[in-house]
């Protein structure tokens, strides 16, 4: 309980944050799909035009946004089954908060090794 | 003392559509199957060997050849983008307060998605692995 009554404004904690995040990274996650179908249908128009546009990707800064891209889509699912949790599984809106942390925990875990690979890939050389 | 009777209601129920049951209901269902298709495709695509580097013509070329390869991309493109719609549906819902403004954001948002959906598919269907001449695949040797 807040020792303090703070205007009208809504404040919630976990729940409501996991809330924005999930709106956030969906309309985000959506954006990129809408351009990601469009530069692989250039396999369509030839081998050199879909090279050009993998091409891009393969720039160090695009590089980087992809690291975003991949934190986006892992909070995302993870997320999204937790959501699934506290709507199907009779204890998941008791541990919704221990859900949420589990959330940060597994995107933290998996986003390391993640960042690990891809930026060795995307600064460390290849051609 | 006698228990009151409770009538049936008169007016009938007029027939309601479950559409809004069904799109939260296929939210949960797509979103637990995304989570493998998107997450297994990252995974191929960015951690294996090279990652990002090993990317082009002819590693998509390698994939599209294989119909399981085929069926993944093509069950992703259709989850996702109906998922991604439904989303964007709810939030233009929550927060375009105009009749106008919510019509056409949600006309250009079914728009789009039948431009992604049509596009896409095409592209894993008609794809054609020996654009390449410098292919090594199977079926590109004459």
């Amino acid at each position: 309980m807040a020792s303090t009554p703070a205007g009208t404004l809504y404040r919630g904690r976990e729940g409501m944050w996991s809330w924005v995040a999930h709106r956030i990274t969906g309309v985000l996650i959506f954006f990129f799909l809408f351009v990601h179908v469009i530069d692989t249908a250039m396999v369509r128009v030839s081998p050199e035009a879909y090279n050009a546009a993998i091409g891009a990707y393969q720039n160090p800064i695009v590089g980087l946004i992809e690291v975003g891209l991949v934190a986006a889509v892992l909070f995302h699912a993870f997320n999204g089954l937790r959501v699934v949790l506290v709507d199907f599984w009779s204890q998941g809106p008791r541990y919704h908060r221990q859900l949420s942390w589990a959330v940060v925990g597994l995107w933290a875990a998996l986003m390391l090794p993640f960042m690990w690979r891809h930026l060795g890939n995307v600064f460390g050389g290849g051609h | 003392m006698a228990t009151p009777q409770v009538l049936a209601p008169r007016t009938p129920r007029k027939a309601r559509s479950n559409f809004e049951q069904n799109s939260w209901l296929f939210m949960r269902f797509s979103g637990v199957l995304l989570v493998v298709l998107v997450l297994g495709h990252l995974f191929i695509n960015l951690m294996r060997g090279e990652g990002i580097h090993a990317i082009d013509f002819a590693f998509v070329a390698g994939k599209w050849t294989n119909p399981f390869w085929q069926t993944w991309d093509l069950m992703m493109l259709w989850l996702a983008e109906l998922h991604g719609v439904n989303g964007l549906r709810t939030i233009i819902n929550d927060y375009a307060e105009r009749d106008t403004t919510r019509f056409w954001l949600k006309s250009l948002l079914y728009l789009s998605a039948v431009f992604v959906l049509v596009l896409g598919t095409l592209v894993i269907f008609t794809f054609d692995p020996c654009l390449d001449p410098a292919s090594t695949l199977d079926v590109c040797q004459k």
